[in-house]
């Protein structure tokens, strides 16, 4: 399968006075993925799509759009269209004369408009909506509105500025579903900037976490969230407990370690060097982790000792925060069963922290992906 | 106490409060628009005074009372009254084609820390008085002033060129001094205008100038008619201008006026003409204020 990527972007860079927004990022979009670009605010995401759509010129590095050479392009001359973050409708229009917008540019008749603008609105649940004007309408119709505005001119690549952030809770899970939905049966590439890690989760083929302008891990959604390559993304994506542990040897296809409180554990190597003597980072999942009342260390179990500080009742579930021998604060959620066990550790108790070898994700040094 | 009271007590507040707007506007506008309006019914003495009405039955009934607004409809008037108007359309449109960028750089391109500065250089020119700066222009454009120094200098030209006490100079001094009141209201609006729609039509296909057509024009259009109005209704009165850059053979309504009033002495005239232009001129803002009421924007006037 050598389809040619929708996007091609090389070394971009985007610099404003000495701070790199975007900072020599190399990455391919597949052609009919989804692909998010998660990251904090900040993180040059957004300055990514903007280069993307044209509103941006790079102040390095190249972008190629389906084969061409777009870097210099301006927006109205690019195969793509964008779904803006506050929707930027037209205010003096009316809905179907913005769905209409920008057809006469794209050779569309003018007798062929009203047929099309109406396809467009049927794609999202609006049909009969021409006449309405955008500030009759609620902060999800907008947004609907404004996909189908887009997707009226048949762009190659989709871009979205955190098109959801606007909505409330509730309505962004449903739209969430209805977004994917769409984009598996138009099959148009979708490129999409979020800072939620749930919804890039839920609705991404692809993840590219970014961090300070850079990109620090490019991957399918389930293993950026199973497989964190950096501390940077395994914190973003909710696994924040980091242990250090001493390499004491190891062979081709694992590394022995020494965790904190002096317990060894054996992990999969995954094609690292680490070499006796050295440091090693890894992180494990809160859900992940087993609070226990008694050593299992003797059974081959990777233990570490801690005292319980806090217990935090969620309803569903407790998360348990705990400190290490080294004083490292570490969180375990365990699912609530019964009303007796939520009392199981008393504050200052004693107890061991377990995990399966299998969940315990080796880090790079940090940054280095 | 039923929630009525409430309602009547609060109307009445806002009856008190809004008196001092009603007695200003009372007692130096309507007042004064009212005795304009009775003079210029009257007849005028021989010394420039008012003459005495006896029969005031007879006097309506002869018709004599409209003899004023006969005469004002005269060809040579109708003549002035064309020019002037003329004169203030193409002040206002030239106006307008000079500041749309201007106040469009101000308010879009300029970097924000600018942004100030600009708009005080738009204003400093109201620190100095509207004669001075009018005959200011009279030594820039005369016979042996700047331009025709400049011109010569320069080799472009051998005789100065004849710049003053035309239609042309009037025109430049018109302008000049209407700039700022459509720079400042087209500014308001530019600056109001939401980026990112721009950003939406360029992204949609349309090229620069269609942007600008389908997108930055009717956005900012209550500023273009705020700003057409603050230009084209004093440019319609203006007689400081036309008395200074004109000359003798460039008068204009307010001239007109100024004459009645100030050499001929014919008040009633003076006051049929004058009560004719502020009809027109209420005319234009009472379309304006229902074209905005319109728009559901406040009134800018």
């Amino acid at each position: 399968m050598s389809i040619a990527p929708a996007v091609e972007i090389r070394g971009l860079t985007k610099r404003f006075g000495d701070v790199a927004a975007v900072d020599a990022v190399t990455l391919d979009i597949r052609a009919g993925e989804f692909f998010s670009l998660l990251g904090p605010s900040g993180c040059g995401k957004t300055t990514l799509l903007r280069m993307i759509g044209g509103f941006e010129l790079p102040t390095g590095g190249s972008i190629r759009i389906h084969g061409a050479d777009v870097t210099g392009t301006p927006p109205y001359g690019r195969p793509v269209n964008m779904v803006f973050q506050h929707y930027a409708l037209f205010p003096h229009l009316s809905v179907g004369e913005n769905v209409a917008f920008g057809m006469r540019y794209h050779g569309v008749p003018r007798d062929d408009e009203p047929r099309r603008v109406a396809a467009a609105l049927a794609l999202v649940q609006l049909s009969g909506y021409e006449a309405r004007r955008p500030d009759q309408l609620s902060g999800g119709q907008r947004q609907r509105v404004a996909l189908a505005r887009a997707l009226a001119l048949e762009p190659k690549v989709l871009l979205l500025d955190e098109p959801l952030g606007a909505l409330d809770q509730k309505l962004r899970k449903e739209v969430q579903v209805q977004l994917k939905q769409l984009q598996r049966s138009l099959g148009i590439t979708f490129v999409f900037v979020t800072h939620d890690q749930e919804e890039a989760l839920t609705m991404s083929d692809r993840i590219a976490v970014m961090n300070r302008g850079r990109v620090e891990q490019l991957d399918d959604a389930a293993r950026v969230f199973e497989r964190p390559a950096t501390e940077f993304v395994a914190t973003f994506m909710g696994a924040s407990n980091f242990f250090d542990a001493f390499v004491r040897g190891g062979d081709a296809a694992s590394v022995l370690i020494e965790l904190p409180g002096g317990a060894a554990a054996r992990l999969p190597r995954e094609g690292r060097a680490a070499r006796a003597g050295e440091k090693l980072r890894f992180v494990v999942r809160p859900e992940k982790l087993d609070l226990r009342a008694h050593d299992l260390s003797t059974r081959g179990v990777p233990t570490v000792p801690v005292t319980v500080e806090d217990r935090v009742y969620q309803g569903v579930g407790t998360v348990w925060l705990v400190r290490g021998p080294g004083g490292e604060a570490f969180s375990v959620y365990e699912q609530n069963e019964g009303a007796d066990e939520a009392a199981r550790f008393a504050t200052g108790a004693r107890a061991f922290l377990c995990f399966r070898t299998r969940d315990a994700i080796l880090l790079g040094a940090a940054g280095e992906p | 106490m039923t929630p009525g009271d409430g309602r009547e007590r609060r109307d009445r507040a806002g009856a008190l409060l809004a008196l001092p707007t009603w007695a200003t506007l009372g007692v130096f506008f309507l007042l004064p628009l009212a005795i304009l309006f009775v003079v210029s019914f009257a007849r005028r003495d021989t010394y420039g005074g008012l003459k005495p009405i006896g029969d005031l039955g007879a006097y309506l009934a002869s018709g004599k009372f409209l003899e004023h607004y006969a005469r004002s409809l005269h060809p040579i008037y109708l003549k002035i009254f064309w020019r002037s108007l003329w004169m203030a359309i193409v002040t206002t449109l030239v106006c307008l084609v000079v500041s749309f960028p201007a106040a469009y750089y101000i308010a879009v391109v300029a970097p924000a820390r600018r942004r100030s500065l600009l708009l005080g250089l738009v204003v400093v020119p109201f620190w100095t008085s509207f004669l001075i700066r009018t005959y200011a222009w009279m030594f820039i454009l005369r016979t042996e002033g700047l331009v025709n120094h400049a011109l010569i200098a320069a080799g472009l030209v051998h005789r100065p060129l004849e710049l003053l006490y035309n239609d042309f100079s009037v025109l430049i001094g018109l302008i000049y001094g209407e700039l700022p009141f459509m720079i400042l209201p087209l500014y308001a609006s530019l600056e109001k205008l939401d980026r990112s729609l721009l950003e939406a039509s360029a992204d949609l296909g349309a090229p620069r100038a269609a942007t600008f057509l389908r997108v930055t024009v009717p956005m900012t259009m209550p500023g273009i008619v705020a700003g057409v109005v603050l230009v084209f209704v004093p440019s319609l009165g203006q007689f400081i201008v036309s008395d200074l850059l004109g000359g003798a053979k460039s008068i204009l309504a307010g001239n007109l006026i100024q004459n009645q009033f100030a050499v001929a002495r014919n008040k009633p005239f003076g006051a049929a003409v004058a009560f004719e232009l502020t009809a027109a001129v209420l005319l234009l803002l009472w379309a304006y204020a229902r074209y905005t009421r319109r728009r559901g924007e406040d009134v800018l006037l």
